[in-house]
């Protein structure tokens, strides 16, 4: 393991909670709604996180607890079973529901696993229904995938069948992409979790080999192995570098030839190296400050870092796995500094002593930053936009380097006035 | 419990972080956990604000609740105080920490500051926003001006004559996330100085605590949005007789009316009668005759109670529009609501439901909404052209360009706003006259939107010379002939009419001739 220096803060957080991860969980699953049992704040949350995307009827909501479902519990559960109801004769082409719990259902110790199991009864051959906590009081942004995730596991059918399962939500043009690849080195029995169709779960078992393409799911992972399936060990698939260890570990677990893989893949690699260029002209030398937030903050700092020539100031993250993010934290520089947790106003002091090009934060800090002549990136727009793989390489580049260029633009007189 | 796909107001805290955002030299210490830092983006965002709310988040944790989450308050509490150094403290919770009841704010008077410290409780299970930011607005106007309740007399509305200055109001009710609050203080306060009347404290937009102790400097308040200002200025008036203005100065009629209003409880002459009506642009534009086609133009209103309200007295009295909905979210304002709606012989509709509202417009079946952003989609997918008169905020509400509602500027923002997603008089004079040239006929889209494709592709498909409608009723070969003569943009709505009035006579098959019955029917 490379010498990097660990950090741990805690203090007051400005990170969003798992109950965001509801804004791409329900994409990639049309037949599944998310109801999230809980207070007002929540529903007003998840479409100010999901931002313009306002649907006729969108695929989550909220059952907001009133004061009188406070009052007793058997109440709360009886209303919850109407809501239910109401909801499902109202969209009859849900197949899955997830029951999401908030902090105040967690507070109230409002046992949903209790009425998921109650409502698969009535439901049986209808609906699933599935449980699972996004609270602020548990997790952080991306661990509310880890949950659903986590949740639809005990669904997932047993099958020694052997095969690759591609663990994480991915844009689905990157999923095609990767498919591809990994036929093309002789993988064909590939499947992905979360599936495009809730329905649609893949089965699982002692020759399932598990390649992991988000960095979020440690519980999700935990539970895998319990039922059976060899975990690959690799970084994730964000650059070239992530990418081409990430297809040589799947490959390795294949017992394929490392020389296929690289010939395989080889001329992406040089397509994207030579797309990647305009982009490394500008990030070279520059420095970066990453706040926590996605939990992809270390895998972006070595993409940054070793292709993009970038210098790494702090990489923060919200929680840090060591053994799930070991291969990736051996590929960092050595010194990079890693903040697991937050104090955001003493971490502000620090982006502020430290004068950085650009700062990957929440969309509550941006603005402010930018109004302080910082540069910004908004890190959630790395769960929104496919940046996985070799060919996105320069893509995800772009997303850093569009903010300097612009800067630059704006700062610089082109034009002579006549 | 409540099923909510979306909601137009958020919780009470949020309403107290705008009121603590709007304001200079406060802090608010909310007892909250990870993730309530979301209602940041809403004024680093949605308002573009280049500095982030003053807020601190105390981000309890599952493990703390364990523990002792009171000395987490009171950690974060200090923290706040050394680093920003407000002159005036806000404590609260939102809706988890409420049901761990550290009272936080309890916590924070016992630890020993000099500085004023207001306890905020907003019961986040039974209230929304704009209630919070009344509440949160109330208790910060009463905590820092109590002290003088007693040594005050009553305030004269007339002493500005014996001290020999103009007369001095104050503005109060603007706040960030406020529809169109930040042009609106600006109209108001050119208005007022305009008519010999000087402003004392606008708040909370701007104003920082020593502003609010000075309110009491004015003769008279200014309640300029009642759903954030009516519960101080009631206090004010209770307290030290400060008079306030209920007229809300949008639209031409109600601008003089709150002149007047101002004039009168200041008693200040107005000299300027005559010269008032001809400050905005809207009445000549209203009587000139292009707009004679907005005559009887159906509207459907729906938004906050204050902005819904104001929109059905311009749209009926300045317009000339038929109004056939009107409702509001706002549930304190659902009594002046539901008068006004009285008044029209409509039935108001106060719901925080957005497909309710959804439903009552295709009901209407209006030509125009005047509503929120909500009401802007529902309106899009129903074909129906749109303004936004209301909050909740979008990024587009806060427009880069002056851009008021109130006053003489607000007007004709108003009429630009409300009449252009309109066809206009000429335009529809010159497609009725040239409707059966070939450009006509099809394929061009009006900025109405995509509403004439259904019927272009009903017309279109010709597998069939007769064609089954939905509703199963048979259009004849003439029938669709004739049709493909009514220009494209009324087109769906005559065949819809057609339709509803074959169901209607019990008639099976649509010919010409039924097209011109039902035409006359309509009309």
């Amino acid at each position: 393991m490379s010498k990097v220096e660990f950090n741990k803060e805690t203090g007051p957080r400005e990170v969003f909670c798992g109950l965001t991860s509801i804004v791409w969980l329900h994409r990639r699953m049309p037949d599944a709604f998310f109801l999230v049992v809980g207070s007002r704040t929540c529903a007003h949350l998840i479409q100010s996180a999901a931002g313009v995307m306002i649907f006729a009827e969108p695929r989550f909501g909220t059952a907001i607890l009133e004061e009188k479902d406070l009052a007793g519990l058997a109440d709360a559960h009886e209303e919850l079973d109407r809501v239910v109801n109401d909801l499902i004769s109202r969209r009859p082409e849900i197949k899955t529901l997830f029951l999401v719990g908030s902090c105040p259902s967690e507070v109230i110790k409002l046992d949903l696993a209790t009425v998921a199991e109650k409502l698969n009864k009535r439901f049986l051959g209808q609906v699933r229904f599935v449980n699972y906590s996004g609270s602020g009081i548990e997790t952080t942004f991306t661990q509310g995938e880890d949950g659903a995730l986590k949740a639809l596991i005990p669904l997932m059918e047993s099958s020694n069948e052997e095969k690759l399962l591609l663990v994480g939500t991915l844009a689905n043009n990157v999923e095609d992409r990767f498919k591809k690849i990994f036929k093309n080195l002789g993988i064909s029995n590939i499947e992905s979790f979360p599936p495009r169709q809730s329905t649609e779960l893949p089965k699982i078992g002692k020759n399932t080999k598990v390649l992991l393409t988000q960095p979020y799911l440690s519980d999700t992972v935990r539970d895998l192995k319990h039922r059976g399936c060899e975990i690959i060990s690799a970084p994730f698939p964000l650059g070239i570098e992530g990418s081409t260890e990430w297809f040589l570990a799947a490959a390795k677990a294949f017992k394929i030839n490392e020389l296929k893989v690289h010939e395989i893949i080889s001329p992406l690699i040089n397509r994207a190296k030579l797309a990647l260029e305009s982009h490394k002209e500008i990030l070279k030398g520059k420095r970066l400050f990453l706040l926590p937030e996605s939990q992809l903050e270390i895998s972006l700092a070595r993409f940054l870092h070793n292709e993009c020539e970038m210098d790494l100031i702090e990489v923060g993250t919200p929680y840090l796995n060591k053994d799930l993010m070991k291969e990736e934290i051996n590929l960092l520089p050595d010194n990079t500094k890693i903040v697991e947790g937050q104090h955001v106003e003493k971490q502000l002091d620090r982006v502020r002593e430290s004068n950085p090009d650009l700062v990957v934060c929440g969309m509550g800090l941006a603005n402010p930053l930018e109004a302080e002549g910082i540069s910004t990136k908004w890190s959630i727009e790395m769960v929104f936009s496919p940046i996985h793989g070799i060919d996105q390489a320069a893509d995800l580049a772009g997303l850093f380097s569009k903010p300097l260029r612009r800067n630059q633009i704006l700062t610089t007189k082109t034009l002579v006035t006549h | 419990m409540e099923l909510t796909l979306w909601t137009y107001e958020g919780p009470p805290h949020v309403g107290a972080m705008r009121i603590a955002s709007s304001m200079k030299d406060i802090h608010y210490v909310l007892h909250a956990p990870q993730g309530d830092t979301y209602a940041d983006l809403l004024f680093t965002m949605i308002e573009r604000r280049g500095q982030r709310p003053p807020v601190t988040y105390t981000t309890f944790q599952a493990r703390d609740l364990g523990g002792d989450t009171a000395e987490l308050v009171k950690k974060n509490i200090k923290e706040a105080v050394e680093r920003f150094k407000p002159k005036t403290l806000l404590v609260g919770e939102s809706c988890t920490a409420e049901l761990i009841q550290d009272q936080p704010g309890a916590l924070a008077k016992g630890m020993g500051f000099d500085m004023p410290i207001v306890n905020l409780e907003l019961p986040a299970y039974s209230k929304k926003e704009n209630w919070g930011a009344s509440e949160t607005f109330y208790q910060l106007t009463r905590t820092l001006l109590k002290e003088k309740v007693s040594s005050s007399e009553k305030i004269n509305p007339l002493r500005w004559k014996e001290l020999g200055r103009r007369p001095k109001v104050n503005i109060l009710g603007p706040s960030l996330l406020g529809f169109r609050c930040r042009d609106d203080v600006i109209e108001i306060q050119r208005i007022l100085s305009e008519q010999g009347i000087d402003t004392n404290v606008v708040a909370p937009l701007g104003a920082s605590p020593d502003d609010i102790e000075r309110l009491i400097d004015a003769e008279i308040n200014i309640c300029l949005y009642p759903e954030i200002a009516e519960a101080s200025c009631e206090w004010l008036k209770r307290n030290f007789g400060m008079e306030y203005t209920n007229t809300i100065p949008i639209g031409i009629k109600n601008t003089i009316e709150f002149i007047n209003e101002a004039h009168n409880k200041l008693d200040l002459p107005l000299t300027n009668k005559e010269e008032l009506e001809n400050k905005s642009k809207l009445p000549w534009y209203s009587k000139s005759v292009d707009s004679n086609y907005l005559t009887g133009k159906r509207v459907f209103i729906f938004g906050d109670g204050t902005h819904a309200i104001a929109a059905t007295k311009i749209a009926k009295e300045e317009l000339g529009f038929e109004v056939v909905g009107l409702g509001t979210y706002s549930r304190e304002m659902a009594r002046q609501v539901r008068a006004t709606a009285k008044d029209l012989n409509l039935e108001a509709l106060i719901t925080n439901n957005y497909l309710e509202v959804e439903d009552a417009m295709k009901k209407a079946a209006p030509e125009l909404v005047l509503g929120t952003q909500m009401e802007r989609h529902s309106a899009k997918r129903l074909g129906i052209p749109c303004s936004v008169i209301s909050t909740p905020m979008h990024v587009q509400d806060v427009p880069a360009r002056y851009s008021p509602q109130m006053g003489w500027e607000g007007a004709n923002v108003i009429f630009d706003n409300w009449v252009h997603p309109l066809m206009m008089g000429l335009e529809e004079h010159l497609i009725d006259m040239f409707k059966h040239d070939f450009e006509f006929v099809d394929g061009h889209q009006s900025h109405l939107g995509h509403t004439a494709k259904q019927t272009k592709d009903f017309l279109n498909s010709d597998e069939k010379k007769e064609k089954i409608s939905k509703e199963g009723i048979i259009w004849t070969e003439s029938g669709r002939a004739e049709l493909t003569k009514v220009p494209f943009f009324v087109r769906g709505k005559v065949k819809t009419n057609t339709e509803k009035y074959a169901i209607l006579r019990g008639i099976p098959e649509i010919s010409d001739e039924t097209l011109y019955d039902a035409k006359a029917y309509f009309s």
